[in-house]
């Protein structure tokens, strides 16, 4: 079967069609409460596995909030593989480089299915190579909640990380030699799934913010360390200081201000990525220079968006993540820094953040010439990242700019057709690059406001052959046969399949 | 007439390919000083296709070594209809003879459309003091200052203030507006110090020269801001000129008395902001 973008759909899925049809959307499992009453304090790993009988076959979730500097999934993972489970599922937010010891678990059938909404890592390659028994499964991270709410992803044991928690479970985010700021990305898991293990490295008598709560913990898991806080930071929030990112990032803020978007009261969202901070930046400019104000920013939250908030420029900030330190301190002190889950952010069974966005600037790793954007696959086949948000804020925000160079070292960014489709065209409303700007026909609107901007205007297709005349006509890698994997929208319907990568 | 150009090393494919994106008037690929002596070779054949392959739409200059070893295959090598000018650094008499009779010869056996013209750089005591003679040479399209070398020769310190360049900026661009010809300055050479550019590109304009040199994309747009007329001096230079086509001599204009001279100096000024797209 294939879809309304004539991408592959496995058996058992639901294809992708086009438009969410929101009086249908699945209903929302009962929240789950701990069952555990008693004490919750153990300091034994193992014994949480023998207490929650984790056993073959079992789901066990992880947040990413942590990022690479993560210890949580590893432990777990090591107490996996000394039990020698088997066919276990994985539901991880996200996974990084520092998770590796789960090539090992794939390839000796203790880990059999993963549902993640990003992948960067060397199990890519594993899991690119067949060797997972199931399939992996891309959710976005609105769309991972609302798997979870609805039952579609069903949790037997949430572990989450922690950086301050009382004996009985209560804690936050803030403080702790692992503070991260916002734990968004645990909420469903921990209101839905059947068991719930608090794990700290910090226990304290009380915390006055309660993002986790006592009430949904079975069990508070005391180790040593839950993370290494050097890389708990993203590696990705620094100013892009490429000429050329700065040409791209200003062109998309005077395209911006062409629309009229920018006004009082308007809201906006950037991604971490160096051109994204950078189009920050310049909106912080052009917002001071003209008195505007902004109601909201949304997302990951960095230390840009911070001082635009600190600055007067942005009323309230609506965090799922904190990218860096700046924004882990402002959310323990900024009353209007308010932390978010998933659900609010971007799930559909909520009213969500995402969808009251008038802008959202998101990057590519390829778009192609009906708009499609990748940001989940390398051209070869290789996983290197996937949707977290980007599919989510495209569809949900008024305006969706893609700001990508047009040639990223040797290779056109603008393809006739992306490796994989991860944000679908009808989404993608605006892609600046740093030869031309091109509007989805779609929005005949939009490109009736940029007529008069001055900026350089182009078809896509005009884009696409600019950059072929300069780097010449790639050729697609071949790739293999077998689907390994497949891309999962907002409602959870299949934009895409990740096939294997070529031997 | 140029503003602002902007150095780009040869030998990074990079940057090549990104080299007229940035609004400088003219781009310098640089096959001197930015490139090491392992990649002299490699920079020239890689300048060479691109230029072949490349259609940029501003003036091409290409800085070449003045030395033994290259001059000859940097002249040979990029003497094509793309080149606009040649800036020749340490230039003094026998280098620039050198240069304009390899260039007439390439002209020629390639049946090349236009002269290419050679900016000498001038960047020794002796340079700037014969400033007259080497400018008065044939093909001379422009003049560049380049103050590291000069006060390198001089043996002083170079400031961002800017005393030690005081006379050779005075004096290229009093020779050069002497013989018609475009008088850049040399770049400022710390490129995260804005304020600073600002005020050492204002000093260079206050002095008479006409554009002046980049070494980063970031420091285009004020250069181009400030090498250009502003749009007081254009509005101002309108007004004087729309009075002149109905007034025959001398008249006056917000009480000052407008003259032959101010009146030339008003046309040059819409030249400009003509050929800059400011109006």
């Amino acid at each position: 079967m294939k879809n309304i973008l004539n991408r592959f759909v496995p058996a058992g899925f639901t294809p992708y069609r086009g438009l969410i049809d929101r009086n249908n959307l699945r209903p929302r499992l009962k929240r789950r409460p701990a069952v555990n009453t008693g004490d919750k304090l153990i300091d034994s790993v193992s014994d949480i596995f023998d207490r929650l009988k984790i056993s073959d076959g079992m789901t066990l979730s992880f947040h990413h909030h942590l990022r690479a500097g993560d210890r949580v999934m590893n432990i777990i993972m090591r107490e996996i593989k000394r039990r020698n489970l088997k066919n276990l599922t994985l539901a991880p937010s996200s996974l990084f480089p520092n998770h590796e010891l789960l090539s090992e678990l794939i390839i000796a059938g203790c880990v059999s299915k993963i549902y993640t909404d990003y992948l960067n890592g060397p199990f890519a390659s594993v899991i690119g190579a067949g060797k997972m028994n199931d399939l992996l499964i891309m959710d976005t991270h609105g769309g991972r909640s609302y798997a979870i709410e609805s039952g579609d992803i069903d949790i037997d044991v949430a572990f989450i990380a922690v950086p301050a928690a009382t004996v009985c479970g209560d804690g936050n985010g803030y403080t702790g030699p692992s503070a991260c700021g916002s734990l968004g990305y645990t909420i469903s898991d921990m209101l839905y799934a059947r068991r719930k293990v608090v794990v700290t490295d910090n226990i304290v008598p009380a915390v006055k913010t309660k993002e986790i709560r006592k009430e949904y913990i079975d069990y508070v898991l005391s180790v040593d360390s839950i993370g290494i806080p050097k890389k708990i930071a993203s590696g990705t929030t620094r100013i892009t200081n490429d000429p050329v990112g700065l040409l791209i990032a200003d062109n998309a803020v005077r395209a911006l201000a062409a629309t009229g978007v920018i006004k009082n009261g308007f809201s906006f969202q950037t991604g971490a990525g160096g051109i994204s901070l950078a189009v920050a930046d310049y909106l912080k400019k052009y917002m001071s220079l003209n008195n505007i104000t902004a109601s909201f920013a949304s997302g990951g939250i960095t230390e840009y968006i911070v001082s635009m908030h600190e600055a007067g420029l942005v009323s309230d900030l609506y965090d799922v993540q904190c990218f860096d330190l700046a924004a882990v301190n402002s959310i323990g002190k900024n009353k209007r820094h308010h932390a978010i889950s998933a659900a609010r952010y971007a799930s559909l069974s909520e009213d969500n953040i995402a969808d009251k966005l008038d802008v959202v600037i998101l990057g590519a790793t390829e778009v192609d010439t009906a708009f499609n954007v990748n940001v989940t696959t390398a051209s070869d086949g290789l996983i290197i990242g996937g949707s977290g948000g980007h599919a989510d804020t495209a569809n949900g925000a008024a305006i969706t700019v893609i700001v990508t160079p047009l040639l990223k070292t040797r290779l056109p960014i603008v393809k006739e057709r992306v490796t994989t489709i991860t944000t679908p065209g009808c989404d993608v409303d605006i892609v600046v690059t740093e030869r031309g700007i091109a509007v989805n026909p779609l929005r005949v609107d939009l490109s009736e406001k940029l007529k008069s901007s001055g900026l350089p205007l182009m078809t896509i297709q005009e884009l696409h052959d600019k950059a072929v005349a300069i780097a010449g006509r790639p050729q697609q890698p071949p790739h293999g046969k077998k689907p390994i994997g497949i891309v999962r929208y907002r409602d959870l319907s299949v934009v895409d399949v990740i096939y294997s990568l070529k031997e | 007439m140029i503003r602002s150009c902007l150095f780009v090393p040869a030998h990074n494919p990079g940057m090549l390919q990104t080299a007229d994106l940035f609004d400088a008037d003219a781009v310098i690929f640089d096959l001197e000083d930015a490139v090491s002596y392992e990649e002299k070779d490699a920079a020239r054949s890689l300048l060479v296709e691109f230029l072949k392959n490349f259609k940029i739409d501003i003036k091409v200059i290409v800085r070449i070594n003045n030395n033994p070893l290259w001059f000859y295959h940097d002249v040979a090598a990029i003497a094509t209809e793309r080149l606009d000018a040649v800036l020749l650094p340490k230039a003094d008499s026998e280098s620039l003879k050198k240069a304009l009779s390899l260039l007439i010869r390439f002209e020629k056996e390639r049946h090349l459309p236009k002269k290419i013209s050679l900016i000498p750089l001038l960047e020794t005591a002796t340079a700037i003091m014969n400033a007259e003679e080497l400018l008065a040479r044939p093909r001379i399209g422009g003049v560049m200052l380049g103050a590291e070398d000069f006060t390198a020769d001089m043996g002083i310190e170079r400031t961002k203030s800017g005393t030690e360049i005081l006379y050779p900026r005075m004096k290229i661009a009093l020779v050069a507006r002497a013989f018609h010809i475009i008088a850049i300055d040399t770049p400022f050479t710390d490129i995260n110090d804005e304020a600073g550019l600002i005020k050492d590109a204002t000093a260079a304009r206050t002095l008479g020269m006409s554009a002046k040199a980049a070494i980063h994309p970031r420091q285009i747009s004020h250069i181009n801001r400030i090498f250009a007329p502003s749009a007081a001096q254009i509005e101002r230079a309108q007004r004087i000129l729309k009075k002149s086509a109905d007034t025959a001599g001398v008249f006056s204009l917000d009480g000052k008395m407008i003259d032959q001279p101010i009146i030339e100096r008003a046309r040059k000024t819409v030249e400009k902001a003509k050929r800059y797209k400011l109006i």
